[in-house]
């Protein structure tokens, strides 16, 4: 089969854009390889950044973990009745209620931060605790997990498949636990990895609620960046590659199926 | 176990939902144990809404009653009325199998798994599905859906069988082989059944009554003999097949309408409407003749012909023959009506 020249342009200008994309990250996980970044690779590749790393900000690696799962944990026990409620009743309220959740998105995280710092800020062991971070990246992910377990709740039809279940004698029990549950898990499951997703590499409300014992990965990211050797810095970013992108090559494979209808990306 | 059929009776249900639509006006309605009932009518008719509230998936505004038998189950949410329901859009759990799907109202009623796996059994043979019971709900056809929703429905022995427009959904070849099941089943399991459509042949095969029901109200309800041959009101006939109307001065002998004279023998009146059904008109040769017209359109189908026959009247009266010869547009012609079938109806409230 024979090309023409737009197709070689089309590719050409592709690859561009691609490599415009790339090359920083390559050059970065380059740098946090390099034994000295100034010299370049010719100075030869090691692992000791990433060890260096691991020393000083391991720390951070579990608490962003921690406070990820813990806010997964929150936004399912929160969102998804909430979903259910949204979807069930369809009125006004509701309505309004679904639109309103757009404005903890919408709203600048250093806007958000602040007005939690201006309420909460005297309390201080919760000041100082991490749960203080912990309620900034629920009030933040909360929006992508309803939004997305609405999506797949009103695409399966829930409200007749629950009517039918009660016909047949379900309680509510049975019929959440039996029918709604599991019929709504892809939208769950796309929920959770974005939710996951976010607080994992959530910054602006972070940087803005963390203590110096309160750091979470991007905050210690930031940090390195600020006050240590390049090549620590660049390090680090190997450390959260690894572990942000199994999470969303997951994202990107449930929404093949499940995630469908949720057309939600980050949106700041 | 086997409760056996009962009656359902509706007392002053009317319902009024809370933007303040009037669905439905108060109404009284008996089901016969056994029956089956169809809520015929168009779209917001309030059909589907009576369906809902004696389902308990609505209630009916204050006053409103719902007994199946003696038992008074307005109160009662519809998880405790023991109902069996099929809907248009099926509604089976895409997490479960045919076969679980089958077995989820038993297993709620915590029946023992092997009396559960027998039931299911029975059920999936009585619906010819035997094939199918491990088949994930979203490998099966429309049809195949809809008798598992069925079977599903049934394997409870629901006290009565409500059904929302089960056909809709099908298309043409296959409603008409399910809706000879449906009606298979009705008649076999003597159940109490109420079965909501907006198509009237399915009324009519399926419905031992009909009620016809027009904004929010039972416009008339009887059996379809009488629903096709005595329409009470003008809104009843022309929504069960196809109606002629024609108006005149009657003269207790007969009426005078345009293009000739029908025999009528009610009181004299400066204006008297009568209403008449296709297949009770005859084309007729000459002298005699009540009617005279031209053919508007013949359109061949097969075991008859159906002329459109303008008679001087604004619309068109509809003929049906089964003379074995080709019409032509503009060709005069004669008919007779026969007397016997002439309606009159009341004016619409």
């Amino acid at each position: 089969m024979r090309r023409g020249a737009r197709f070689w342009l089309q590719l050409g200008l592709t690859v561009l854009v691609c490599a415009f994309l790339v090359v920083p990250v390559v050059m970065s996980v380059l740098a946090g390889l390099s034994v000295n970044f100034f010299v370049g690779v010719r100075s030869g590749l090691t692992l000791r950044w990433v060890f260096e790393v691991w020393a000083l900000y391991a720390d951070t690696v579990y608490r962003s973990i921690g406070v990820a799962l813990a806010c997964l944990a929150c936004t399912l026990v929160l969102g998804v009745p909430a979903a259910y409620v949204l979807v069930k009743r369809q009125n006004r309220w509701t309505r309004a209620i679904e639109e309103l959740l757009v404005l903890p998105i919408a709203v600048p995280g250093l806007a958000t931060a602040l007005a939690l710092i201006l309420f909460y800020g005297q309390l201080g062991g919760f000041r100082t605790s991490w749960t203080f971070i912990l309620v900034g990246h629920v009030l933040f992910t909360l929006p992508f997990m309803v939004r997305s377990v609405v999506a797949v709740m009103a695409a399966i039809d829930m409200k007749t498949l629950e009517e039918a279940a009660a016909s047949l004698g379900a309680g509510f029990r049975e019929r959440f636990f039996g029918v709604i549950l599991p019929n709504a898990r892809p939208g769950i499951l796309a929920g959770s990895l974005m939710v996951v997703t976010l607080s994992m590499g959530e910054f602006n409300i972070t940087w803005m609620l963390h203590t110096p014992l309160t750091k979470t990965l991007p905050v210690g990211l930031a940090d390195s960046y600020a006050s240590m050797r390049l090549e620590i810095g660049s390090a680090y970013t190997i450390v959260f590659f690894f572990m942000i992108i199994p999470l969303l090559v997951a994202m990107q494979y449930l929404s093949g199926d499940g995630g469908k209808r949720q057309g939600w990306n980050r949106a700041r | 176990m086997e409760p056996g059929a009962v009656s359902i009776r509706l007392e002053q249900c009317g319902k009024t939902f809370p933007d303040g639509t009037k669905a439905l006006a108060p109404l009284d309605l008996e089901v016969q144990a056994g029956e089956t009932v169809v809520f015929l009518g168009p779209s917001g008719c309030g059909k589907t809404t009576l369906l809902r509230i004696i389902a308990g998936l609505e209630s009916p505004d204050a006053g409103g009653r719902v007994f199946f038998g003696d038992d008074d189950v307005t109160a009662l949410p519809i998880e405790r009325r023991n109902v069996g329901m099929v809907f248009q859009s099926y509604a089976l759990f895409p997490n479960m199998s045919v076969a679980e799907n089958i077995a989820y109202g038993l297993k709620v009623r915590k029946l023992e798994a092997p009396a559960r796996a027998a039931r299911v059994a029975e059920m999936l043979a009585m619906m010819h599905l035997e094939e199918l019971g491990h088949r994930r709900v979203d490998q099966l056809s429309g049809g195949q859906k809809q008798r598992v929703a069925l079977a599903r429905a049934l394997a409870v022995r629901p006290r009565v069988l409500l059904l929302d427009e089960p056909l809709t959904a099908l298309d043409a070849k296959l409603r008409e082989g399910l809706r000879v099941e449906i009606d298979r089943l009705l008649r076999s399991l003597a159940i109490t059944a109420v079965y909501v459509t907006h198509d009237q042949a399915e009324a009519m095969a399926l419905g031992d009554r009909i009620a016809v029901m027009e904004r929010g109200r039972i416009a008339q309800i009887g059996s379809p003999q009488e629903i096709y041959y005595r329409p009470r009101t003008a809104f009843v006939a022309d929504f069960i097949g196809t109606m002629n109307r024609l108006a005149g001065r009657a003269d207790g002998a007969a009426i005078e309408v345009p293009g000739g004279r029908l025999p009528w023998r009610g009181p004299a009146a400066e204006r008297q409407e009568v209403l008449f059904r296709p297949e009770d008109v005859r084309i007729a040769d000459g002298a005699q003749a009540h009617l005279r017209g031209t053919v508007v359109a013949a359109f061949f189908l097969g075991d008859h012909t159906r002329l459109m026959v303008d008679t001087g009247a604004g619309q068109p009266i509809a003929v049906e023959t089964s003379e074995r010869r080709t019409f032509r547009a503009g060709e005069p012609i004669a008919l007779n009506v026969d007397p016997e079938a002439l309606l009159t109806v009341g004016r619409e409230p």
